[in-house]
């Protein structure tokens, strides 16, 4: 990268020094404080009793005397990883997750590769097309599937109509309407990724194998797949990591029955009003995702070179 | 890949569809004469009128506007240093630590931020209510914007800023005097981008906000828990149309600096 070369080679002056740390620490101290620190909070917090009053938890450190007490209430991790409801619900977000990310990307890599395929003018039309919803308010994409799904909705009304069914199906609140949600609000987010390296690739590679007589499928799959695979996987990790702790989804498209772990924090939260509990939900929850952002994190540093 | 086949052709239109249907069916029905959300009743606005008479709407979309506005802000500020660092300074000690708190907002989930940043405002004593909104929205934000002026800034030449220095320029003015000129677009789309983010954010703002400030999506979304009513609709279509209006914006603000880029 050729923005190497303009790091002052010549001793900086002490001024420039002074200023290069400044800038420096302004983002770094704003995501140190408002960002990396607040997970220290939470793994504190977890560790508490909750009680009544405001903040509605005990302080894990108490003077007793002269002697420093240190309270560690492991209770809530007992509880969130041996209860069957919060199991349950990390299994089902993982499924979910899991299912919907599969599913999507069926659905982007055509889209994708279609648009890819278009002549420049077309695609950045297309790719507008694409990111218009993703910049449009996620809950009212979501919202705009309550009244499609409904059992008096227009999916129903028209599957009547035209004689598939003979009595409305039962989708909103159920599972298969919180696949219909994910899939539908987050298809931007793997479409983007899988374009952006499909657009880029060598075409020539492609020639050259056909040219080789290779037929057309073939070469997609020996070819072209491949050198989209970097796409595909930022857009899975995209897609997966904030869909296992997904709300709003869930929370209107789903059941009662389908529980996802970002609702039962949700509902800790606001409903129990139990938060050294919902810190310890949100611990394991960040445990489990852990290594999916690593990965996802190296993969950028990596893009970026 | 020369010519879009009929597959390719299939898969766009299907696509686009799935994209585009469900938000159409919302915007045609907030035009919907009758109560009843699957019966239509033939062509009304009144459902806007109700929506610009709700006191209550009408100062959830003040706070939100005040918040979206203000972190967005912040946000492109925080970012164009953030991505000066990145992109400028490629080495100093603790970079991958920046560059990972600069990515993790972007896939972690919005609960686990939401739940940490509330209790960063509990432990500092912050009383919750719009400015605790704010600096949430500006955090959550800022890895979007940054993301955006970044890669403006690896583009750029940096020869010319090069030749201000050479001729006895401060680097922050030869930054600000040469470079940021050429980067208007991108802040722009960054500051857009932040801005409906902010918006939107129905998670984030319900864990950090207080009494008295409730946001546009934080009303939205308790009125939706009581079913699908006409007035949402209408105060969908009324958020979509600013969105759309602000990306067309955005995008004519880009082609335009290109052409004059490539003009000159």
């Amino acid at each position: 990268m050729s923005s190497v070369a303009i790091a002052p080679a010549a001793t900086p002056s002490a001024t420039t020094n002074w200023g290069k740390r400044l800038l420096i620490a302004i983002p770094y101290a704003w995501l140190l404080v408002l960002f990396l620190a607040p997970f220290a909070l939470v793994a504190g917090i977890s560790l508490s009793t909750v009680r009544l009053g405001m903040p509605p938890f005990e302080p894990l450190t108490a003077w007793d005397g002269s002697i420093l007490n240190l309270r560690l209430n492991f209770e809530n991790f007992l509880y969130v990883l041996t209860d069957d409801t919060y199991l349950l619900a990390y299994l089902t977000s993982l499924k979910i997750a899991a299912i919907s990310t599969a599913a999507m990307l069926f659905i982007a890599y055509p889209l994708a590769y279609g648009i890819a395929s278009c002549s420049p003018s077309s695609r950045s039309l297309l790719v507008f097309l694409v990111i218009v919803p993703f910049w449009s308010s996620m809950l009212i994409r979501v919202y705009s599937w309550m009244s499609i799904l409904r059992n008096d909705g227009l999916l129903n009304a028209l599957l009547l109509k035209i004689g598939l069914i003979s009595e409305p199906l039962r989708i909103l609140n159920t599972e298969t309407a919180i696949y219909i949600g994910i899939v539908y609000t987050y298809l931007p987010f793997m479409v983007l990724p899988i374009y952006s390296t499909l657009s880029s690739a060598d075409k020539t590679l492609i020639e050259a194998a056909r040219d080789l007589g290779c037929s057309r499928i073939s070469a997609f799959w020996r070819v072209t797949f491949p050198l989209s695979l970097p796409g595909v996987a930022a857009g899975c990790a995209l897609v997966f990591i904030p869909v296992v702790g997904e709300f709003v989804i869930p929370d209107l498209l789903g059941g009662a029955d389908t529980q996802m772990i970002g609702r039962a924090i949700w509902l800790e939260f606001f409903n129990n009003r139990d938060w050294p509990t919902a810190a310890a939900v949100t611990i394991v929850l960040l445990a489990l995702l852990v290594v999916p952002i690593v990965y996802f994190q190296s993969r950028q540093a990596r893009a970026q070179g | 890949m020369t010519k879009p086949s009929w597959f390719n052709r299939l898969s766009i239109l299907f696509g686009l569809a799935f994209l585009y249907l469900p938000i159409a069916v919302l915007v045609v029905y907030s035009f919907n004469g009758s109560k009843l959300v699957t019966v239509w009743g033939g062509f009304s606005t009144q459902w806007y009128a109700t929506v610009l008479a709700n006191p209550s709407i009408i100062e959830g979309a003040k706070v939100s506007f005040l918040v979206a506005a203000v972190s967005a802000t912040a946000a492109t500020i925080l970012g164009t240093l953030a991505a000066v660092v990145m992109v400028r300074l490629r080495r100093f000690r603790g970079r991958a630590l920046l560059n990972g708190m600069l990515l993790a907002p972007m896939v972690m989930p919005e609960v686990v931020m939401a739940v940490s940043m509330l209790l960063m405002f509990v432990t500092l004593g912050i009383d919750r209510g719009p400015l605790t909104i704010t600096l949430a929205h500006t955090t959550f934000t800022l890895c979007f914007a940054t993301v955006v002026l970044q890669s403006r800034l690896v583009e750029l030449d940096p020869s010319l800023e090069e030749a201000a220095r050479d001729l006895g320029c401060p680097p922050a003015k030869a930054f600000v005097s040469v470079a940021l000129p050429n980067m208007i677009p991108a802040l722009v789309s960054a500051w857009l981008l932040s801005f409906t983010l902010s918006l939107d954010d129905l998670v984030i703002s319900s864990f950090t906000t207080g009494p008295g400030a409730s946001t546009l999506p934080i009303k939205i979304y308790s009125q939706i828990k009581f079913g699908v009513t006409p007035e949402i609709n209408a105060i969908s279509t009324i958020i979509l149309g600013i969105v759309v209006l602000g990306l067309v914006a955005a995008q004519l603000v880009s082609r335009r600096s290109e052409q004059r880029v490539t003009a000159a």
